[in-house]
């Protein structure tokens, strides 16, 4: 016989060890994925016991459930819809007041609520007794005692949820929350009026459909009318009615007053609930303020911080990202001796292992950037970044947590992106994910190297600092010009709470960083795979160009005299004809490949678009280069390599020779750059941007919109330079 | 006085919140109510954002959103 389902949600505010308390509930049994329709993430854990199949979901932290950010709105929606048996909700015992705000509010839905007071010995180090059965008979709700992060608790909270998911709710009518008597009256009139209506299908019990209709509610009012149909007209009539004589009683708005009468009732529980010791221990989080946001030092510790993240990131990445390197290199050997040499061998080796590849390469860097962003999450850090960098961003009509993910962009898109989830607006999130491509990837840095330093080689490195620049000046303008044409709207509040420091879990931390990246892999790996296969067919077929048979009878001639001429010269002069001819060979082969480049379906789209590129100084093969980054931007380099006939890397002297001799000027290289710079972002980046934001849409914007400003900004600096004699 | 105009270290009560709903609705919740009693611990390095104790916890505010928040005399 299958055990009982009990579904039990956890609400709490931010910062409250809701996750932990999660974590130690379900252990490693985590379902990690999002809310339908946004990218708020959803976790799930099932555990067997108790004799019950237990379900857990972790609801958003909210400090309230009134309807205004996603989060709240999905944690509301949830219990109202989804109607879970229990409602567990962690409740932060040193900051108790506060937190009875939400767990109120969650008492008027009239769900079946456990209070978890959690962090007792915090509490209790700051002075705070709590007389937790009064607090139970008071509110009339469980209250249970937890330590999160030491596991304590966790069995009683589990089985107190068991036993009131079995009983029938019951709050005393006397224990409600009360208010005062003219919001009362208003209340009552409301639902006698509701109830005069006749039979009207309410989604909601009645008195909180009546409190929230005072208050405003635009979802509840959405639902009156959805339910009700025409009589919905008349309730909402009345509300306003009763709105405006509030209104004119208080001289404010009837949410405003129900909200502080919330608290003027909080403020009584606390009176008979919480005595607070005079000794007083010394605040150890205020001290490490003291010192983190200092004037004189907040930023220098902050810029070290993030040195040291970029350090771990991209420097200690390199390490497992060589030997994962040298893993793929070492299988395509393998599987090069293994296979029959022909279409398969190069499907499977130029095609799927090259895409997978580029791909699983990039997953110690994301490891490691999600500890550190776990870490600076974990331990309150990521919260007084903001509080220092929200001057500089809000310039930009952005919150201050934006600056993270942006900087991360200088090393990859891909983790910078995934980095905003650390946003609670949606539209912070949005314009911050359209501007972070803007900042010069380190994939990109091959191709300046290649380009600055084959036609400014005394300032290669100016004239790349200088791109690295105007990207970030592009994306700062970008951003001015998302908030106030696309994302447009008052700002989200910035209120944001300073919560204390706290000492991380490691498990926390591991788990934390491994849901994220899983998610990197299984999502970027698909995507990535299918557009390298499709890059590698174009490139590859057909297999042969018109001119193939004319370079084999050449290499065939050659070695023929050469063989000739060996056989008969004495042994030192034999070498001296074997490199000779080798070298030989080795240009017919190259030519040979170029001449296939340009003919294969790649190289053909090159030549139909390159009257695009032609405004901005580009040739067809610089066309063709352009049009492979779109996998990834390391690619450009090796295609410049193919199409110039030369070993393609960044150290190349013989790629250098090879520009420099195609008729590139200095100003045509510089237009390549910045158009490098700014056009479409790669593969991975576009489907991060699609994931990330929910819709493909904004991916597809985000292609329109780099490329058409990568096209402009280039345009205005090769026909400028023209025209100014470059 | 406006809260924006207070200096770090003073403490203060709050008399009146203005501003948009959203804002007034989003400080409320946060604690920020009329009479709470509010420590002004310090500004950012910037001069804003603002740092306050409030109910025996921290929160950040923006200058422009403190100055909505009108403190009792």
């Amino acid at each position: 016989m299958p055990q009982p389902l009990i579904r039990i949600a956890l609400t709490g505010n931010p910062n409250s060890g809701k996750t932990t308390i999660f974590n130690q509930l379900t252990g490693t049994r985590q379902k990690v994925g999002n809310w339908p329709g946004v990218t708020v993430e959803k976790k799930e854990g099932e555990i067997f016991k108790l004799g019950y199949h237990i379900q857990i979901i972790d609801l958003p932290g909210t400090y309230s459930l009134t309807p205004f950010s996603t989060e709240e709105i999905i944690a509301r929606n949830f219990i109202l819809d989804e109607n879970p048996d229990v409602v567990i909700d962690i409740i932060d015992a040193s900051n108790l007041e506060r937190n009875l705000y939400l767990a109120n509010q969650l008492r008027e839905l009239d769900c079946k609520v456990i209070f978890a007071l959690n962090m007792a010995d915090v509490a209790k180090s700051r002075g705070y007794k709590i007389d937790a059965k009064k607090l139970s008979q008071l509110l009339g709700v469980p209250v249970v005692f937890t330590v999160g992060n030491k596991g304590q608790g966790m069995t009683e909270l589990l089985e107190t949820a068991v036993e009131v998911a079995q009983k029938p709710l019951s709050i005393p009518e006397e224990r409600r929350v009360r208010y005062s008597k003219d919001i009362e009256s208003a209340i009552s009139e409301l639902r006698e009026f509701i109830r005069s209506q006749g039979d009207v299908p309410l989604p909601y019990n009645q008195r909180w459909t009546a409190i929230k209709l005072l208050e405003d509610d635009r979802i509840v009012k959405d639902r009156i009318k959805e339910a009700t149909g025409g009589k919905s007209r008349e309730i909402l009539n009345k509300t306003e009615d009763l709105r405006r004589r509030l209104m004119s009683r208080f001289d404010d708005e009837p949410e405003i007053i129900m909200t502080d009468e919330r608290y003027g009732f909080i403020a009584g529980i606390i009176k008979e609930v919480m005595s607070t010791s005079t000794f007083q221990r010394i605040d150890m989080s205020r001290n490490i303020d003291l010192v983190l946001t200092n004037r004189f030092l907040g930023f220098p510790i902050f810029i070290f911080f993030i040195w040291a993240m970029f350090q771990i990131t991209f420097s200690l990445g390199a390490y497992p990202m060589e030997w994962i390197d040298a893993g793929v290199v070492g299988l395509s050997t393998l599987l090069d001796t293994l296979l029959p040499s022909g279409m398969l061998e190069d499907f499977i080796l130029d095609g799927v292992i090259a895409g997978v590849g580029s791909v699983i390469v990039f997953l110690p860097n994301i490891l490691l950037l999600f500890f550190c962003i776990a870490l600076f999450e974990d331990t309150g850090y990521m919260a007084r970044a903001a509080f220092l960098m929200d001057r500089i961003m809000h310039l930009i009509g952005l919150h201050g947590k934006s600056f993270i993910p942006m900087l991360m962009g200088f090393g990859c898109s891909v983790p910078a992106i995934m980095a905003t989830r650390t946003l609670e607006s949606r539209k912070d999130r949005i314009l911050t994910i359209l501007i972070t491509p803007f900042m010069s990837c380190s994939a990109r840095l091959p191709v300046y190297i290649v380009l600055a330093g084959t036609f400014f080689a005394a300032n290669a490195g100016t004239v790349i600092f200088a791109v690295y620049l105007f990207g970030v000046v592009v994306s700062i303008l970008s951003g001015r010009l998302f908030r106030t044409v696309l994302l447009r709207g008052e700002d989200a509040p910035f209120v944001m709470e300073l919560p204390p420091y706290r000492m991380p879990m490691i498990r926390s931390l591991l788990i934390h960083m491994w849901d994220r990246s899983k998610l990197f892999l299984k999502k970027m790996g698909g995507i990535i795979l299918a557009g390298s296969i499709l890059v590698w067919a174009l490139s590859s077929f057909p297999k042969e160009s018109r001119y193939s048979p004319v370079y084999e009878a050449q290499i065939a001639r050659i070695t023929g005299a050469y063989a000739a001429r060996i056989q008969t010269a004495d042994p030192p002069e034999a070498e001296r004809l074997k490199l000779e001819q080798e070298e030989l060979i080795q240009k017919l082969s190259l030519a040979k490949e170029a001449k296939r480049a340009e003919n294969s379906y790649i190289g053909r789209i090159g030549k139909v678009i390159e009257p695009v590129f032609q405004p901005i100084g580009i040739d067809w093969r610089g066309s063709v280069a352009l049009l492979t980054g779109f996998v990834a931007k390391e690619i450009v380099v090796s295609t410049l390599g193919v199409l110039y006939v030369a070993e393609g890397d960044a150290e190349s002297e013989a790629l250098r020779h090879a520009l420099k001799r195609s008729g590139i000027t200095p100003l045509s290289a510089l237009s390549m750059m910045i158009f490098v710079l700014l056009y479409i972002p790669c593969l991975a980046t576009v489907s991060a941007i699609a994931r990330e934001t929910g819709s493909a849409r904004w991916a597809v914007f985000n292609i329109g919109y780099t490329t058409a400003v990568a096209w402009g900004m280039a345009f205005i600096i090769y026909q400028g330079g023209r025209i100014l004699g470059f | 006085m406006r809260l924006s105009q207070m200096r770090e270290g003073q403490t203060g009560r709050i008399q009146r919140i203005g501003g948009n709903s959203r804002l007034r609705r989003r400080m409320l919740e946060m604690g920020l109510t009329p009479g709470s009693e509010v420590h002004i611990e310090k500004y950012a390095p910037l001069r804003d954002p603002m740092e306050l104790v409030i109910r025996g916890f921290h929160v950040s505010l923006r200058v422009e959103e403190a100055a909505e928040i009108e403190m009792e005399p």
